[in-house]
């Protein structure tokens, strides 16, 4: 484990601390060579990686693509300060949103993250058109079922029953929310329901940089997040 | 004194990014048209997120005509990472994702609700076959289904 990097389990949702103690050595035999390969972040700026590196935990060095993107756009000193400002708990959900920010900016160097909130806005907008046209349809064939008066209690139709919404309509497993969730694509982010990571609500299975599974928005430390759209300047 | 004025004078055109920097705003100072020293907070989160250095490569590397928009995105992920330092514009991301799942969700449903019901329609206008007994259809038990009419009037099938 000390020496051997499996990105599955690197990817998995116990990243942090299988990180962590792969690059510290804290896995190796005792008795071996505890030199570890240093983070991808020390890698790339050509610098010994300290014990207590920062960047360590969350830059494992088989991903290097995800330092430089953050490095490109954020700079390392920045995202330096940024950590140091967080509590321990909350840094890998940081490094990880910043990591899918700095992917979206350099894959659209004018919108950036901006453009994606953009593209699903508008999609939310048709989906609630679309659910609002529903709904008047749908109170149509109510009001006309129960004119029509076929309304008894071994009828379909039962209002009562919703048209029997809990008989005819049950999700199995959560399988019919999860296979629309996998069929949403938003300009080429693919939202894939992955229930290890932040990517559940983001999606990177369209990433070329070697997966970035991120974690759920945390149920470890009660991160509180705006309940409401930020308005920029 | 009337150079300190015209050095007062040039200074007092400096833009955001440059009176921040306490540097000398060079006319084709490649911030100075999106960071104005109205608005100070704005290059201020720009630069504790991003850096002014990586922001000016940033909208060197893009055409001028859309520096602008640019300039205004950064701003806007600056000030959302400024108030959500461990998720930022992400958590947005995250938040309308959840409320698209959720709205498809409830969107398949009443769909399926509707299906039903064009279903049942579509049966009850059929007669059933002769010496065949009535059809079972995914809606249960007919038996207790009055006759639908032939004629539909309420017309609200067309």
């Amino acid at each position: 484990m000390a020496t051997s990097h499996n990105p599955s389990l690197l990817i998995s949702s116990t990243s942090s601390n299988l990180c962590y103690s792969t690059i510290t050595g804290a896995g190796s035999l005792p008795g071996s060579n505890t030199t570890s390969s240093p983070c991808a972040a020390c890698k790339f700026l050509r610098r010994k990686c300290q014990p207590d590196c920062v960047f360590a935990p969350y830059f494992p060095p088989d991903n290097p693509t995800k330092f430089q993107n953050v490095h490109k756009v954020f700079g390392a000193s920045n995202v330096t300060k940024l950590l140091n400002e967080l509590q321990p708990y909350q840094r890998e959900d940081a490094v990880n949103s910043l990591a899918y920010e700095a992917e979206m900016r350099l894959r659209d160097p004018v919108y950036g993250c901006v453009g994606v909130i953009s593209v699903l806005h508008h999609q939310l907008r048709q989906l609630q058109d679309d659910l609002n046209r529903a709904r008047v349809e749908l109170a149509r064939y109510q009001a006309a079922a129960n004119l029509i008066g076929n309304i008894g209690p071994g009828s379909a139709l039962h209002a009562g029953t919703g048209f029997g919404h809990e008989q005819f309509f049950q999700p199995q497993n959560g399988t019919n929310h999860q296979t629309m969730f996998r069929g949403l694509e938003t300009g080429g982010i693919n939202v894939a329901y992955n229930d290890s990571s932040l990517a559940a609500a983001i999606g990177f299975g369209s990433l070329t940089s070697g997966g970035l599974h991120f974690l759920k928005p945390s149920t470890v430390g009660g991160d509180e997040r705006p309940s409401q759209v930020l308005v920029p300047f | 004194m009337s150079s300190s004025n015209s050095v007062e004078g040039s200074y007092s055109k400096r833009c955001a990014a440059c009176k921040h920097l306490r540097r000398r705003c060079a006319e084709d100072c490649v911030l100075a048209p999106y960071f104005p020293a109205t608005h100070p907070e704005r290059f201020e989160c720009v630069h504790k997120i991003f850096g002014a250095g990586n922001v000016a490569r940033m909208l060197k590397a893009i055409p001028v005509q859309e520096r602008a928009q640019a300039a205004d995105s950064l701003s806007a992920e600056a000030y959302r990472r400024v108030q959500d330092p461990v998720y930022g514009s992400t958590g947005i991301v995250i938040q309308t994702n959840q409320e698209i799942s959720s709205t498809q969700c409830e969107l398949a449903k009443i769909r399926a609700q509707i299906s039903m019901y064009e279903a049942q329609m579509a049966t009850e206008q059929q007669p059933p076959p002769p010496g065949l007994p009535q059809q079972q259809g995914s809606l249960g038990s007919q038996e207790n289904m009055p006759m639908f009419e032939p004629n539909d009037p309420f017309n609200f099938l067309n």
